[in-house]
């Protein structure tokens, strides 16, 4: 009987999943509800999956039962409010579909066409681990298992007729030792890292950080599928910079001017010294308004990412978030002296359409 | 049906026997009914497929069992009793109640059948609906094979969308109608040639049948639509009749049709069923069989659960036996007849009594003739509406609550009425099968007020369409005044009237 259940559980499970693929891109430009903290899940309100049919259409009142003066409220209206919502206008949701923010990956990538990521070949760990898998016939006798060991022996006593009901002694003879064997599993593990630098300088707003906020969470998201056991740093910078947790990170305003290379130096020396690039697959990830303090500035980067970054890391991407006072220059910068660098990636997030584009540009490359 | 591990333990068969024992000699009159004990899992499972569990594989069903699954995760419903209206009855118990519950389950579950029984708007019920239901589910698992899942869903989605277009007084209109009309379809034995059981295949082949049944059909359609009977409201009927369908795709919409019909007494019956059920368990387990003084307190608090009343909701267990009380009290004390109903004054009629004691067979003859329309139409009369304090509440959209609007008797006897009739589903009749001889569909709502949800008739209407194959109209109205609404395969299009 309950294989019955699955396979329609399975059904409505498959329509879920097709809706909320149809509204991901929704999702991505409003991610604000996804990223609730510390949880596995995420809840997606859902518009109903329900059979149209002719039916009464704006169900406001009804009988109810009660004390309450006329013109009194009435309390806990659950049912009629969500009737009378249900509809086709927006917000109105009959269905809250829980996803694992690996299945909303997964669906990511199939909505993008993200290619998986190659990572780099030569650069896996393994770990391995012991597991009791057998028994044999020799073996330290630390291992020796007893129960089987007895039971050869009974069997053996059995068979060539020595055993006596009465007196059951047994004795074990060597070949009826048995012992436990072990294999020794080899785990393939991939290890990334992922820094996150952020300009926090006066320019950057609210609504700029919200989008990287956005863009951050699918890149996570996304990364963390390709991935097993992930890191995150984060890097904030005005003038100078400094590491952060991630609360402070998408919190954190500063004022005052801009110097990316600080981002850029303290990123690599984090690098250097926690994550050699022959163990690590190194991502960095870098969004600014694209003002930079002067051009002698944007130089030293350039420098530095062509030098010291670009041969280590699988990736580097540069954002750049629209705002009111930043010229953007920066990327125009970059974009000059790496036209067509496989391991850049650069986006202009504009606005909240524009997350879905950026990740798209990021993550297209399989990198 | 659901494996050996489902038996009653001898204690609760024991109960059952008792119970049934005390039911029967108060005059219930309950088929064999047969309990199965159940885990809540396998019940929430049951409760899914509305007690079928063999039914057709349907997504939606999943839906449902999430849905159930949740609220018992989180402790928000548990659902109680299950039963289903087939002969023999068969009702769930579930595992983990404990004795109190089952007792009380097992009396309610006594009442359903009876009511199932001797209810006239269950009389034309199918009683053997578990058998078809399993037939049905064979029927699609089998086009699923032949067909693929999707195709057949799809299908099964569009029939879902019009399940609520039937008559549900058709079974009770002239006999021969009702199923004459179908006979000359789904008798697919009218067409063959007279064999033996083992040459049947040979002389009557499926191609030969298939292509007999097309002429014939498409003879009826022919000259059905053109004199197609105008105002039938079995929409479903009128679709089976005379709408291009293929072979699969009309077992599909005569499975929903008739499941449809088969499910629809019990909405129409469903405060008077409850309420019957509720006040037989509670008869039977304080005064005919009573618990003992230890078991009461459970038992309390599991019947203040059940007649819990809400502000904005009517529930039918508590409305249906609080008006067959205040009706078994009325014929107790001789309060009906026309010297009571126009008697005037306040305090004569409150301390009438006549002592007719006539309140227990009124009560059996309100289970034998009454619908929850009639049902409240007969009885909820002005004193009972005080009695339980009931109002009309509107929502205000300027503080964007819900508020009393009144406590005037006859609006809120009026708008319960309206919220019954035809269980709560518009009426909506045929008017045309060859509009404009065009061969459209014109459909038409009998507007009583209120309007039809625009978006689910726009989608409605396309579902239609797909199995109309034609252009699909239909005529309603709004607060704006009469409209007619056309898809014709690509758009929609709405039309003042």
């Amino acid at each position: 009987m309950p294989i019955k259940m699955d396979s329609d559980l399975s059904r409505f499970h498959k329509i879920v999943r097709g809706k909320v693929k149809k509204e991901l891109r929704k999702f991505i430009a409003n991610g604000e509800l996804l990223a609730r903290k510390g949880e596995k899940t995420v809840k997606i309100p859902l518009p109903r999956v329900e059979m149209p049919r002719f039916q009464y259409g704006d169900n406001k009142g009804g009988v109810g039962q009660g004390d309450g003066e006329i013109g009194d409220e009435v309390k806990q209206p659950q049912q009629s409010e969500e009737e009378q919502q249900a509809g086709d206008k927006q917000g109105e949701h009959g269905l809250e579909a829980e996803v694992t923010i690996e299945e909303l990956a997964q669906l990511l990538g199939e909505e993008l066409e993200l290619p998986n990521i190659a990572s780099k070949g030569k650069d896996t760990v393994e770990s391995s681990q012991v597991r009791y898998t057998g028994i044999h016939k020799q073996g330290p006798e630390s291992l020796r298992h007893f129960k089987r060991t007895f039971r050869e022996s009974l069997k053996r006593s059995i068979i060539s007729g020595v055993y006596d009901a009465d007196d059951p002694v047994i004795l074990p003879i060597k070949s009826d030792m048995r012992y436990r064997s072990f294999r020794r599993l080899k785990n393939p593990e991939t290890s990334a890292v992922i820094f996150y630098m952020m300009d926090v300088s006066g320019s950057m707003g609210e609504l700029q950080k919200k989008l990287v906020r956005f863009t951050s969470f699918w890149i996570d998201a996304w990364l963390n599928q390709q991935y097993k056991g992930i890191e995150t740093r984060y890097i904030v910078h005005d003038a100078v910079a400094q590491e952060v947790d991630k609360d402070k990170f998408y919190r954190l305003r500063e004022a005052g001017g801009t110097l990316i290379s600080s981002a850029y130096m303290l990123a690599l020396d984090i690098m250097r010294s926690d994550y050699p690039h022959s163990d690590w697959n190194i991502y960095m990830f870098h969004f600014s308004d694209g003002d930079n303090w002067s051009s002698n500035d944007t130089n030293a980067c350039i420098k530095m990412i062509n030098d010291d970054i670009l041969p280590y890391v699988n990736l580097f991407s540069y954002g750049q978030v629209e705002s009111r006072y930043g010229s953007g220059q920066f990327f125009r910068n970059l974009a000059d002296a790496f036209p067509a660098h496989e391991r850049v990636a650069m986006a202009k997030i504009k606005d909240q359409d524009a997350i879905v584009g950026a990740i798209k540009s990021f993550l297209g490359r399989g990198k | 049906m659901l494996g050996l591990d489902t038996r009653l333990t001898d204690e609760l068969n024991y109960y059952v026997k008792e119970i049934e024992k005390v039911a029967r000699q108060s005059g219930l009159e309950p088929c064999t009914t047969i309990f199965e004990l159940v885990d809540y899992k396998q019940l929430n499972e049951i409760a899914a497929y509305m007690g079928f569990p063999t039914r057709y594989p349907h997504w939606r069903f999943g839906m449902e069992y999430e849905k159930l699954a949740k609220s018992y995760t989180y402790g928000l419903a548990i659902i109680y009793e299950m039963v289903i209206n087939n002969d023999p009855c068969y009702a769930y118990l579930l595992r983990a109640n404990d004795l109190v519950y089952q007792k009380t389950v097992i009396a309610h579950v006594f009442a359903h059948c009876d009511f199932f029984m001797k209810n006239f708007w269950f009389s034309k019920s199918n009683r053997k609906m578990l058998n078809n239901m399993a037939n049905h589910g064979t029927v699609v698992r089998s086009l699923i094979n032949e067909l693929g899942h999707d195709q057949v869903e799809a299908f099964i989605d569009c029939c879902l969308s019009v399940e609520n277009l039937i008559d549900i007084h058709a079974p009770f209109k002239e006999k021969k109608k009702f199923d004459r009309e179908h006979e000359d379809i789904i008798n697919t034995d009218r067409l063959k040639l007279q064999a033996k059981s083992y040459m049947d295949a040979y002389i009557n082949p499926q191609d030969y049948l298939n292509a007999q049944r097309k002429i014939l059909e498409a003879k009826q359609t022919q000259d059905s639509v053109l004199n197609a009977e105008t105002d039938e409201q079995d929409v479903l009927n009128f679709l089976l009749l005379h709408a291009p369908l293929k072979n699969w795709e009309w077992q599909i919409l005569n499975i929903i049709r008739s499941e449809a019909y088969y499910f629809a007494p019990q909405a129409q019956t469903k405060i008077l069923n409850e309420g019957w059920a509720t006040y037989w368990h509670s008869k039977i387990m304080t005064d005919l069989y009573p618990l003992s003084a230890a078991e009461i307190v459970d038992y309390c608090d599991h019947y203040a659960g059940i007649v819990a009343s809400s502000p904005t909701q009517i529930n039918p267990y508590k409305i249906g036996i609080e008006l067959l009380r205040y009706c078994e009290q009325r014929w107790d004390k001789g309060k009906f007849g026309i010297s009571y109903l126009e008697c005037e004054d306040f305090s004569e009629r409150q301390n009438w009594d006549k002592q007719a004691l006539k309140g227990r067979d009124k009560l059996f003859e309100v289970r034998s003739i009454h619908n929850d329309v009639t049902f409240i139409d007969a009885f909820l009369d002005e004193d009972f509406c005080h009695q339980h304090k009931m109002f009309l509440y509107d929502y205000d959209p300027e503080s964007k609550a819900y508020k009393i609007n009144t406590r005037d008797f006859k609006a809120i006897k009026r708008s319960l009425l309206d919220q019954l009739t035809n269980i709560g589903n518009p009426v909506i009749v045929v008017k045309d099968g060859n509009y404009n001889n065009r061969q459209e569909l014109l459909l038409q709502h009998k507007f009583t007020g209120q309007a039809l949800h625009h978006g689910y008739t726009l989608e409605t209407l396309q579902n239609l369409y797909r199995m109309w194959k034609r252009p699909v109209l239909i005529e309603t109205a709004d607060d704006d005044g009469r409209k007619r609404i056309r898809y014709d395969g690509s758009s929609h299009r709405v039309e003042k009237l």
